[in-house]
């Protein structure tokens, strides 16, 4: 391949080189097939950086003082030198989103190009998650709508009130999604008009709910009382909430469907971390590394770019200090190369375990892995024993029954596909998080509210539950309570909140 | 495809909204914390921000998980010895699965802290003491600056350009770069005019004198006008506003019956003047007297935090105060207040001798003197001499204080006498 000058050699960034090195980057993931959205790189500063950090991602948000907390945390830390901030926040948004810090150098500058602007973009725009469950084209119109209308609320009915809704609502937040349901499309214009329709019609619903709980002598009581209500357990508690809980406002119901809203933008990010930070780094990888043989970036160029690389991915083990659980950057990166070398030079396990892959062109299993996939599934499919024997996995079973640890599964050839399994589950949101339901409301009586939670592995709920059904009640409005359903069948009440303790 | 927009000219304080909120909704912790600070700190550094620590509990946003207990499995890496069927026993009681080493599940029992702005800090030193909006915003401003004139730089903006010297310096570097020429020019002259006046017009030699003299004259000639180097700009500097300065004296009773929280409340108020003060002047000197039957000149330390016992001769204070006047403080150079705090208590027979002292050799001295009584008590003696006192002199100001938000009051006239 001929030598061609580098773009730049000093470390110095200018509006220029970012172009220049964009283009080159663009290039080269064209010729990988990478499919993105258009890119919007912005500029910013350290400061407008944890302004970024602290409203989680969202370029528009509305104020709740959780952020302002989240704000005071990042500038402690930063102020501190204990964190550096991150090299990228990307938005899934159609243009997308990019930050570039002013302080990074070039090569961390194009690293975050590649990596962000590339990586994570396509993997927005192709992931079947974020095809079927997030919109980028309205993303942040829908943003700009919620943020003016929580302000609009907050004029009317005051900050204190709004603050209310909003803590019980982000209380609820991971449960205020459809795992599910598909749903259906909006625009900013749509949602406006659609909003006052279902201000209306919403409390409509409500009255119906009302006007059965109101004990009605000359009615079927019985067969009434033997239905619950909802007929089949929910899982969208903030759903069930927006369309039924009885003493709310219609604006609290708007409020509580723009957290929802918010929860169901960011949910295929929580389930797809691995692949997704897998994928960026991946690339950035290789599209700097091909940068480089192509004699467009210098020596040194290409040892900062790996040494931040090999922070990036690297994974402390279990007894280090430093462990805090797998590092999804590791991972992912591993999982991702590794799917390259088997269908580039599979050795004879390989062929054993993906007789598909083995062979085939990387380029394209790649991307399908990529598109099909989320975490649980993308390791029950494609962690292979090599992976599994590089990172030394080991699987650990606490039992609270016994006495020990017990170390069940290995790198080894009896171990790797518990080892496969009991990771993917790890991956799993819903092993991760309670499974908790909707269960029934009392209509015929005090219009009490029951979530049943269906235990697994008899594991319990944590501490915060009381507080958990302080908020609910807050939002429902009357008495509610938690049921546990054990692994036997047999059910008990854990928690109750008769409202008048509120 | 791709845009690049630098952003970086956008506000930074996007998130302002939210961190004022989150101190609006933890005011009363902050406050603590706060009122914390206040107790700890010297007068003088009343004006930084503060470290806030708030108990993590009470800022958490509860989510809904698992709690220990149960049955599961855990992936690690970095198996290092491992085998399967191993037992290893549990790391810190009932904790997690986390291999051999202590679990990390403290985190979060950590206070959250973070760290107030000196306005934030202001804000609610302010709220406590109730006072009005003018009054705090004129306390919180920041010090006016001047601009002055400050000679000549360099560099500088086309307005700013000084023609004068710029061209007294274009003058001066032609003249030292055009003088060696034209010395050699006059010595040229001469040459020819001589060498004229013994050979022919077209000599060689002759000729060649005068392409020199040609070429000097270009040299001359080359040496340009005015050049960048000869500009001047006219330098202006910011300086603080002159002021003069001030002296405040802190004096405080000591006695057995002062107890902790009388004098914190006289902190307060000490503070507050301080505030004022610092305001107004660019140098202020802090003198503490305390005294129980005898006055003493102390540091801070000893002021807040000594006990002493013993009777009340507030004389003793007013007598060392004059004397430290005197010696130290010349009024004709030094802007004097006085802040005096006592529970009331003092010997009858010295009452009528502190109304006198003041009258006739402290008040005429003092731009102002702030007396306040912390008590819940009936007005003692002294109390009815100062009145007295009060009569006489406009810039007396007294007050009886029970709790901190009665501070203010006396306040009231020394701004009054501000806006005028």
């Amino acid at each position: 391949m001929k030598k061609r000058e580098p773009i730049s050699t000093g470390s110095e960034w200018t509006f220029d080189l970012i172009n220049r090195y964009d283009q080159e980057i663009a290039r080269i993931a064209a010729s990988y097939n990478l499919e993105t959205y258009p890119n919007q790189i912005e500029v910013i500063s350290a400061e407008q950086m944890m302004d970024a950090y602290s409203s989680v991602g969202m370029p528009v948000g509305y104020h709740h003082w959780s952020f302002g907390k989240q704000f005071l945390e990042t500038d402690k830390n930063y102020r501190r030198g204990r964190m550096g901030l991150a090299y990228e926040i990307v938005i899934n948004s159609n243009p997308c989103i990019a930050y570039l810090m002013e302080e990074n150098t070039m090569a961390m500058q194009a690293l975050v190009i590649a990596h962000a602007a590339y990586g994570h973009n396509s993997f927005f725009k192709c992931n079947y998650l974020f095809r079927t469950w997030t919109n980028a084209d309205a993303i942040i119109d829908y943003l700009l709508f919620a943020k003016n209308y929580v302000t609009h609320c907050e004029q009317r009915y005051g900050e204190e009130q709004v603050e209310l809704v909003l803590d019980s609502c982000h209380a609820l937040m991971n449960y205020g999604v459809d795992r599910y349901k598909r749903p259906y499309r909006l625009s900013l214009a749509k949602e406006e008009a659609r909003q006052k329709e279902r201000e209306e019609y919403l409390q409509l619903q409500v009255n119906e709910l009302w006007r059965k709980t109101i004990p009605l002598a000359s009615r079927g009581a019985v067969e009434d009382a033997e239905q619950r209500f909802p007929s089949e357990p929910q899982e969208n508690l903030l759903y069930f909430i927006e369309k039924n809980a009885p003493l709310l406002e219609p604006w609290q119901r708007e409020l509580v469907r723009i957290v929802r809203k918010i929860a169901q933008y960011f949910y295929p990010q929580r389930q797809t971390q691995v692949m997704n930070e897998g994928w960026a780094t991946f690339w950035h990888y290789t599209i700097l590394n091909r940068l480089y043989d192509e004699g467009l970036v210098t020596d040194g160029f290409i040892m900062e770019f790996l040494q931040s690389h090999t922070n990036v991915v690297y994974q402390p083990s279990f007894d280090h200090p430093g462990y805090s659980g797998i590092n999804p950057y590791a991972l992912g990166f591993t999982m991702m190369s590794d799917i390259r070398r088997i269908c580039e030079n599979p050795t004879e396990e390989d062929k054993r375990w993906f007789p598909d892959l083995a062979n085939t062109d990387w380029v394209k299993s790649l991307d399908f892995a990529m598109r099909n996939f989320k975490d649980e599934s993308f390791i029950a499919q494609y962690l292979s024993p090599k992976v599994i024997r590089d990172l030394k996995l080991f699987a650990v079973l606490d039992d609270d029954s016994r006495k020990d640890l017990e170390i069940t599964a290995i790198h080894d050839d009896q171990g790797y596909q518990s080892v496969r399994q009991m990771l993917s589950d790890q991956y799993n949101l819903g092993n991760r998080e309670p499974n908790i339901q909707v269960y029934n409301v009392n209509r015929r009586g005090d219009r009490s509210l029951t979530l049943r939670h269906y235990q697994h592995n008899r594991r319990p709920l944590g501490d915060s539950t009381d507080e958990i059904l302080r908020h609910l009640a807050r939002l429902w409005g009357f008495t509610v309570r938690m049921e546990t359903e054990h692994e036997d069948g047999s059910v008990e009440t854990t928690h109750e909140l008769v409202v008048g303790e509120l | 495809m791709t845009q690049v927009i630098d952003r970086r000219l956008n506000g930074k304080n996007k998130s302002a909204v939210n961190r004022q909120r989150f101190i609006r909704r933890f005011k009363s912790q902050i406050r603590r914390a706060v009122s914390d600070a206040i107790a700890g700190r010297s007068i003088t550094d009343v004006e930084q921000g503060e470290n806030v620590r708030i108990p993590s509990k009470d800022i958490s946003e509860p989510v809904i998980h698992h709690g220990p207990g149960g049955k599961r499995d855990m992936i690690h890496p970095g198996n290092k010895e491992f085998v399967k069927g191993d037992r290893v026993p549990r790391p810190g009681g009932q904790g997690k699965g986390r291999g051999s080493k202590a679990s990390n599940s403290g985190e979060g029992e950590d206070d959250f802290t973070f760290e107030l702005s000196r306005d934030e800090f202001l804000e609610f030193f302010f709220e406590d003491l109730e006072l009005p909006d003018l009054v705090k915003t004129k306390l919180a401003k920041l010090e006016s600056q001047k601009t002055v004139r400050a000679g000549y730089t360099t560099a500088g903006i086309p307005t700013n350009i000084n023609v004068i010297r710029s061209l007294k310096g274009a003058l001066s570097r032609r003249i030292a770069l055009q003088s060696p020429y034209k010395k050699q020019l006059q010595d040229k002259e001469r040459e020819l005019e001589d060498a004229l006046k013994l050979h022919g017009e077209y000599e060689p030699f002759v000729v060649e004198l005068k392409n020199e003299i040609k070429f000097l004259r270009k040299k001359i000639k080359a040496v340009p006008f005015i050049d960048e180097f000869d500009l001047r700009y006219n330098n202006r500097v910011k300086r603080q506003v002159p002021t003069t300065q001030a002296v405040m004296f802190c004096l405080m009773d000591v006695s057995g019956s002062m107890d902790q929280e009388k004098k914190d409340i006289s902190k307060r108020f000490f503070m507050l003047l301080y505030l004022f003060l610092t305001r107004n002047y660019e140098k202020i000197d802090l003198v503490f007297i305390r005294h129980h039957t005898i006055a003493l000149e102390v540091d801070e330390e000893d002021f807040f935090y000594s006990r002493e016992t013993g009777g009340t001769v507030v004389s003793s204070a007013l007598e060392l105060m004059h004397q430290i006047i005197e010696e130290r403080y010349p009024s004709s150079d030094w802007n004097i207040y006085a802040a005096q705090a006592s529970d009331g208590d003092n010997w009858n027979d010295d009452s009528p001798l502190c109304r006198d002292l003041l009258r006739d050799s402290v008040m005429p001295l003092v731009q102002y003197y702030a007396y306040i009584e912390i008590t819940t008590d009936v007005h003692q003696n002294l109390w009815h001499e100062y009145l007295n006192v009060k009569k006489k002199y406009p810039n007396f100001a007294m007050q009886r204080i029970e709790g901190v938000q009665d501070i203010y009051p006396v306040f009231r006239k020394l701004f009054k006498k501000q806006a005028a």
